[in-house]
């Protein structure tokens, strides 16, 4: 599934981030931010508008993205 | 003695400021990069040594692959290619201590840079509270750089670092192979020297989860906005009352001293009633800042943005431009100088573009005079007041505005890539008084010297329009009827009689470039009034009721909620982007626009009241 996709406070782990074109700049930095297979995941919040953007929590930092930004992370629960 | 070039790199949030500011104290020297509208921070210090280290700290960057202005600045004097920049003796590394899993990965991939370098950890303090025990010697042993530990908010909190660099020059890092998996990297390095029993900090946790609740979060940031208003206006009135009585006393005691004549009328009408006009903007500017500094070192702005991104995305924005934009209601210098936490090079210029619409406090005496003079008391639908009604309305067409000019600007530039958010949100902090203290003095320096020399100019050329030539012996009328800012007032009466402007209207527009409110004055001058200040509001408005029609009236309110009638806006406009070019298009698109709601306004209140 996708990291867009994932409830709140649900564990999960990344398994790719996708380009969505051939050169993807927002790819390559949520790959440079941490954002890498095997990386624990999860959604701490959403914004309060249409629940965008989310704020996901990534070992011990917090990042914001846009929906459309975690929707190239693909994501896998963890058990 | 010798010389030490250093430069502070690390990740946003890691504390660099903050250590620059233990490092270097008060000897600061901040600037552009030639050609960029990114900050230069340079700073010095002697060491034990005698020896001079020269301290440049460089943008937060995430890593050399620059997505951002900021970071091209970072890697381009990281690499020695930025034109006119001297590239660095040594690079340290500054890393916060609680956040190395993200921050050791630009470490290592600075070391392919092949510069001596020295790893800063920061916060080593806030590590240990946290139970996070770092191997220091370990670490140095596998990255084969020096490390210290540093504490920046803290007195002395960076003597190991001050001792390091006075120290040999370290050796060159083994560089890492290119395209190695640095992640795998700093996992290893993690796993080797670090040991850490909780993720995340409890009080962030806790903290977050009121601040960014969907209800009490929204709550909190109103109230957090209310009172930051509330401060800017009672705290800065008196300030602001205070600074225009001392310019006035000043202008009156020179008045007094010297003999009637040009030079006087320079000095008195020009230079210190100009310098005051932009003095009084000051205490507001301060107050702002000092707001917008602590909301931004304790990191509840980065929460604030997240609260309010997707409205502002809505309409070509961020998140970031909310607080800038919020500003601009008291004041759009302040809030055009705030612009600077927008990464994001479009989405800052459309910030900027459209912060002189949000409706600020210059502009309120100009609708007072006009709303009392032409609005009736009367009550609509049995609860509100019309006055207020008509009052609500103007800060509702300046926000609606701005959203749509904003939006029209991302539909034309469409075509380029999308815009990201990609923000972190930093652990809460409390502000630190030295580093709120040195960032106010900044850019209060910033204000007076750069944008003051430019208003100053201005202002003295608007009072030579406005005093010569002087009228000759025996000429009937006002003296500034005759000068030169009369004569374009008499010959933009062609031009704005379409939109209901009389000739007294053009002439007080001319001195009302100024400052918004300098209009009010101006039209007392064009009607000979000889009372100055409330005074003069109180005489005009019984004169304007009489003379003018309410379709002239409206159409002038139309014009002030579009019109740049104020130069430091513009100034301050080419200080942040460094074009005037963008000054131009602001000028000439407000204008365009205040003259279309004019001409609008105008035509339908002649329509329904014939």
């Amino acid at each position: 599934m996708r990291l867009s996709e994932l409830s709140r406070d649900v564990p999960a782990v990344i398994l790719t981030v996708d380009d969505v074109a051939s050169h993807d700049p927002i790819a390559g930095r949520l790959r440079e931010l941490g954002f890498v297979a095997g990386e624990a995941v999860r959604v701490v919040a959403n914004g309060p508008f249409g629940g965008d953007p989310m704020l996901i929590q990534i070992g011990f930092t917090q990042f914001a993205l846009r929906r459309a930004e975690a929707a190239r992370v693909q994501v896998e629960r963890s058990a | 003695m010798d010389t030490l070039r250093v430069a502070l790199v690390g990740n946003p949030n890691c504390g660099k400021t903050a250590l620059f500011n233990q490092l270097t104290g008060s000897r600061q020297k901040v600037a552009n990069y030639a050609g960029v509208t990114v900050e230069r921070k340079e700073g010095r210090y002697t060491a034990a040594s005698g020896r001079l280290v020269q301290v440049l700290d460089l943008p937060g960057a995430y890593s050399l692959a620059a997505t951002s202005p900021d970071e091209a600045v970072t890697r381009d004097v990281c690499l020695g290619r930025f034109q006119g920049e001297q590239r660095p003796d040594l690079l340290v590394c500054v890393a916060d201590a609680t956040n190395l899993r993200l921050h050791l990965r630009f470490v290592l991939e600075l070391q392919q840079l092949g510069l001596p370098m020295v790893l800063s950890l920061n916060m080593v303090d806030a590590a240990q509270r946290r139970g996070i025990v770092i191997d220091r010697e370990r670490l140095q042993r596998m990255l084969g750089i020096p490390v210290v530990g540093t504490v920046a908010v803290r007195r002395g909190g960076a003597r190991d670092l001050v001792d390091r660099l006075d120290g040999d020059m370290p050796a060159l890092p083994a560089p890492t192979v290119e395209g190695a998996d640095l992640h795998a990297k700093v996992v290893k390095l993690l796993s080797a020297c670090v040991s850490m029993p909780h993720r995340i900090a409890e009080f962030d946790a806790a903290a977050d989860r009121v601040l960014l609740h969907p209800v009490f979060g929204l709550a909190i940031l109103s109230v957090v906005m209310f009172l930051m208003f509330q401060a800017v206006f009672s705290w800065a009135a008196p300030l602001m009352d205070g600074i225009e009585a001392l310019m006035a006393a000043l202008g009156g005691f020179i008045g007094d001293a010297m003999p009637e004549g040009p030079l006087r009328s320079l000095l008195v009408d020009g230079v210190i009633a100009g310098a005051g006009g932009v003095l009084v903007f000051l205490p507001q500017i301060l107050i702002l800042f000092l707001f917008i500094l602590a909301l931004e070192e304790s990191g509840y702005l980065p929460r604030a943005a997240f609260l309010l991104d997707r409205l502002m995305v809505g309409a070509g924005l961020t998140g970031r431009s909310f607080i800038p934009l919020l500003s601009s209601f008291a004041c759009a210098i302040p809030g055009i100088m705030a612009t600077r936490s927008i990464q994001d090079p479009r989405e800052r210029l459309a910030t900027i573009m459209v912060a002189p619409l949000m409706t600020c406090s210059a502009r309120l005496p100009v609708y007072a005079l006009l709303i009392g003079a032409f609005i009736p008391q009367q009550t609509v639908a049995g609860l509100f007041n019309l006055q207020g009604l008509v009052m609500f309305g103007l800060y509702v067409l300046g926000i609606v505005s701005a959203a749509v000019v904003a939006y029209v600007m991302k539909y034309f530039k469409r075509d380029v890539a999308e815009q990201s958010l990609l923000m972190e949100l930093p652990s809460y902090r409390l502000p630190h008084l030295r580093d709120l203290a040195i960032g106010l003095w900044e850019r209060g320096s910033i204000f007076i010297k750069r944008v003051g020399t430019i208003i100053l100019s201005l202002t003295v050329l608007l009072w030579f329009l406005s005093s010569f030539p002087a009228p000759p012996a025996g000429h009937v009328g006002d003296a500034i009827d005759y000068s030169f800012a009369g004569r374009i007032g008499h010959w933009l009466e062609f031009v704005f009689a379409p939109i209901g402007f009389n000739w007294q209207i053009c002439v007080a527009l001319i001195p009302g470039l100024a400052a918004r409110e300098v209009a009010v004055a101006s039209l007392a001058t064009v009607y000979a009034l000889s009372a100055t200040g409330d005074a003069a509001e109180a005489a005009l408005s019984p004169i304007i009721a009489a003379q003018w029609s309410l379709p002239t009236a409206l159409s002038l309110l139309a014009w002030y909620v579009y019109a740049p009638q104020c130069m430091s806006t513009l100034a301050v406009i080419r200080r942040e982007t460094n074009s005037w070019k963008t000054v131009g298009i602001a000028t000439v698109y407000l204008f365009g626009l205040a003259y279309a709601a004019s001409f609008i306004t105008y035509r339908i209140a002649m329509a329904l009241s014939s």
